[in-house]
């Protein structure tokens, strides 16, 4: 009676084990299975290959080397219309590398003052940023860019207005005399970089690791011995007094270029265009009306016991926050927090509803209306895309094992 | 002594009790409150002066703008009239264009004598989830249900009753002949189950409907899917994607959780890949390749199409809902299943799936409230959906110019719906965590 499952009978194997005996079913839906997919991939493909040579196509990629022809507004690398279509997708997918960079910054930054804010003892705070989540949450992203979009283009002065007229005054002005918000765009001043500034660069890389270093070094200190060193103040001077130091050594290298208005535009610094600000805004707030309620939630899961024995320590409520809740926290934070930013990463691709020159606007938009390689530029979008969901799902997967409770 | 020392006590002791006394002044009412839940700190002062300023802007921007006499006016250059009349700044909204194109925005370019028709279908298509949404409905009502996608879909695009009608019937005879074949051979039973209908409807609907249209001519007016638009379409694109991705998703999240390991392999390779593109470029796939991937020839409806991708698209996140349902279900659930000898299907039928599913249900809800707001993204193949709708209200010479107004009416109506079945979705799981206690 020792074998009560299906005992193997001893007149060897018949047919139909494959179907009645669990052992061998399971392979035999498994091949059915990739039969049946096999058989449904091998149709779409015979169709698409035969719709293909019915308009005297055959799959090819080499229309990447060809001229482009057409100008791109925003690049973050030289772009003429006289380079490759390879090299226009390029820019694409650095302007979407881009906006999806700034917008997940500005998100976090937003959603966990958010988080904190939507949680603090103050009743009109708490109502305000309920307000702003659920305003943001229940309403189409698309709607946002748009409407921000309107906002900056209807609602802002033109750069024309920045004149002073005869009487002193103007109808706008400039913030700081540096900064101007048009309906053009908005204009910041740009850095120049002048004979030495590379080793000014190096030395402010090389304080900010040394305050790195000092952080880790006070925490050893704190862990092993018990004994507090002071952590922000010399951190922040180690990381600043090097390089002011040297700025004023070398000669003042790296100086401001200020836009100035001139003519019927303004001249010098640096123009932000203003699909890139509306996408990125609008991506910004949206995604961080979620990110709000996840670290809202992060915060919540952390047992009341956690805090109140922190307090019976003696500790003070933001080391209490600091060292105590917000790691605790964060392990609940990061999955949810990753699936924002690949939401925050794919709806990038809406910067079509502001003309913003992402690569779904150059590889997915004009390159493929130019070349009518449909089939081809649809695939390297998808590739695209997927291989940036992995890589930021692949990050965030080793700061989440960094943070892992470390358990025995 | 006794005399003194009564004289002392009493000089000491109160005989009498006070009277109750108010709090200070600074410990009750709103004063009280206002100290303990705006001006506790000095940081929570500044947060609420800080805060207040903010409010105070933002309705400082707004209502000025939103409180305009324009309700009644038929163009933008009206509405400029009057406001430059009454001696306000043209800085204001005009309303007439909501009073004039609301119908629009709802839907689309819809035969106006056949507005009911969608009207009817969101009430029939509320009383079909009743059962699913709030449970406790008789059982019976289970197939009003089922039958509702049916009847939804002659509403809405019309045309003969046959066509729907005979759908239902394949379906029906697929059951029928599961029923008839199970004591005889399951195997045998289940190819039946899926072979009937769709023999069935591959060569026999055709034909019938056409003889029976012949015959008895019932139907409504026949309205092509072009003239679909407004929330009306967001609607049918996001309901019909989340009902036809179920059973997909489903299917899809049991063979994620399955231990055979093509299956796992080929499920999760679909999930992935479907989750890694944004919506809009399925979107662009749709528009101008899913033709390529179909028999030379064959060429149907944009908006059928974008159903079709849509689907695709949902099932893939509900997969991923259902896979947590299913890892929520206690082990002690599936091993019991087990113990008590029931097959893989049976015990996902009648154990796993029916406790998966309900605990599914919230998240099944916010992927709907998701797709509903991504539907907005059809407009860029063309689809007129109310964002759409508003370039087309622009393109009139009367509202030439006209951009808040409409982004306000529809945000508002997206609100609305999106916030109800947020908090929908809230109360249920609430409800299901006070059930599972």
């Amino acid at each position: 009676m020792s074998s009560m499952t299906d005992s193997p009978k001893s007149d060897g194997f018949r047919l139909s084990q494959l179907i009645y005996d669990t052992r061998y079913r399971s392979m035999t839906i498994q091949a059915i299975t990739l039969a049946l997919v096999a058989a449904g991939i091998w149709w779409l493909v015979a169709n698409l290959l035969q719709n293909l040579a019915a308009l005297g196509l055959t799959p090819n990629f080499s229309f990447l080397f060809n001229r482009a022809g057409y100008d791109i507004g925003t690049t973050l690398i030289p772009f003429s219309s006289a380079d490759t279509h390879l090299r226009a997708a390029f820019v694409g997918i650095l302007n979407t590398l881009l906006v999806a960079f700034l917008g997940i910054v500005l998100a976090t930054i937003i959603g966990v003052i958010g988080g904190v804010l939507r949680l603090s003892k103050n009743w009109i705070v708490r109502k305000l940023m309920a307000v702003y989540v659920e305003g943001f949450r229940n309403v189409p992203l698309l709607l946002w860019i748009v409407a921000i979009y309107a906002l900056m283009t209807e609602s802002t002065p033109q750069p024309r207005d920045f004149r002073v007229a005869d009487d002193g005054t103007a109808a706008a002005s400039m913030i700081f005399d540096a900064f101007a918000i048009t309906n053009r765009g908005v204009y910041l001043p740009a850095p120049v970089w002048g004979p030495n500034s590379i080793i000014l660069l190096a030395v402010f890389v090389l304080s900010i690791v040394g305050a790195f270093v000092y952080r880790s070094y006070a925490k050893k200190v704190l862990f092993d011995t018990g004994r507090l060193l002071p952590m922000v103040w010399p951190a922040l001077l180690i990381a600043f007094v090097p390089a002011v130091l040297m700025f004023f050594v070398l000669g003042r290298p790296v100086g401001l270029d200020y836009p100035v208005l001139g003519g019927f535009n303004f001249q010098g610094g640096t123009q932000i265009s203003n699909p890139l600000t509306a996408l990125w805004l609008a991506l910004s707030l949206y995604t961080s009306a979620f990110i709000t309620e996840i670290v809202r939630a992060g915060i919540l899961s952390v047992s009341k016991g956690q805090t109140e024995a922190a307090f019976a320590l003696g500790m003070r409520p933001n080391r209490t926050m600091n060292l105590v809740i917000l790691p605790q926290a964060l392990r609940v934070i990061i999955p949810p927090m990753t699936s924002q930013y690949l939401n925050l990463s794919k709806n990038s691709s809406l910067a079509i509803a502001v003309g913003y020159p992402d690569v779904r606007a150059t590889l997915g938009g004009i390159t493929l209306n130019q070349t009518g390689r449909a089939l081809e530029c649809m695939l390297l979008l998808g590739m695209f895309y997927l291989a940036l969901s992995l890589i930021i799902s692949f990050l965030m997967n080793i700061y989440n094992n960094s943070k892992k409770l470390e358990e025995r | 002594m006794s005399d003194t020392d009564s004289e002392v006590i009493s000089f000491y002791v109160r005989e009498k009790m006070l009277d109750e006394q108010e709090p200070p002044l600074t410990e009750r009412g709103a004063i009280k409150w206002l100290r303990e839940n705006l001006f506790s700190s000095w940081l929570n002062a500044i947060l609420t002066i800080v805060s207040l300023y903010v409010i105070w802007s933002i309705l400082n921007g707004i209502l000025p703008w939103m409180w305009s006499p324009t309700w009644s006016l038929g163009s933008l250059s009206e509405c400029r009239d009057v406001l430059a009349g009454l001696g306000e700044s043209t800085h204001q909204a005009c309303w007439g264009v909501i009073r004039d194109r609301w119908q629009q925005l709802l839907f689309g370019f819809y035969p106006r004598e056949a507005y009911w028709r969608p009207t009817l279908a969101i009430v029939i298509l509320l009383a079909g989830l009743a059962p699913v949404l709030f449970g406790n409905i008789p059982r019976w009502f289970m197939l009003f249900s089922v039958a509702t996608p049916f009847v939804l879909f002659l509403l809405l695009w019309g045309g003969p009753i046959w066509a729907p009608l005979l759908v239902g019937v394949g379906l029906v005879l697929g059951a029928v002949a599961f029923r008839y074949l199970v004591g005889v051979n399951q195997i045998v039973a289940v190819l039946a189950a899926i072979l009937v209908p769709i023999v069935f409807w591959l060569f026999l609907v055709g034909p019938i409907a056409s003889g029976l249209s012949r015959i008895a001519p019932i139907g409504l007016e026949f309205i092509p899917s072009k003239d679909f638009g407004g929330f009306m379409l967001s609607v049918v694109i996001g309901v019909a994607a989340i009902i036809l991705s179920l059973p997909l998703g489903i299917m899809l999240a049991l063979g994620r959780a399955s231990d055979l390991f093509i299956v796992t392999k080929l499920s999760v390779i679909f999930i992935e890949i479907i989750r890694g593109v944004p919506l809009i470029v399925w979107l662009f796939t749709a528009s101008l390749l899913l033709n390529y991937f179909l028999p030379p020839g064959t060429s149907f409806d944009l908006t059928l199409r974008v159903i079709i991708m849509v689907t695709l698209f949902s099932a893939a996140y509900i997969a991923e809902v259902v896979r947590g349902g299913l890892a929520a279900v206690p082990k002690g659930q599936y091993e019991g299943a087990d113990s008590l000898g029931l097959s893989y299907w049976q015990s996902m039928q009648l154990i796993v799936l029916p406790q998966a599913l309900k605990i599914s249900i919230p998240g099944i809800v916010n992927t709907f409230i998701g797709l509903f707001k991504d539907t907005t993204l059809v407009v860029f193949i063309g689809l007129l959906d109310p964002l759409g709708l508003t370039s087309a209200i622009r393109a009139s010479t009367d509202w030439n110019g006209i951009y808040w107004e409409l982004y306000v009416f529809i945000g508002v109506l997206f609100f609305i719906a999106c916030y109800g079945m947020g908090r929908y979705s809230l109360w249920l799981e609430t409800k299901l965590q006070r059930e599972n206690r």
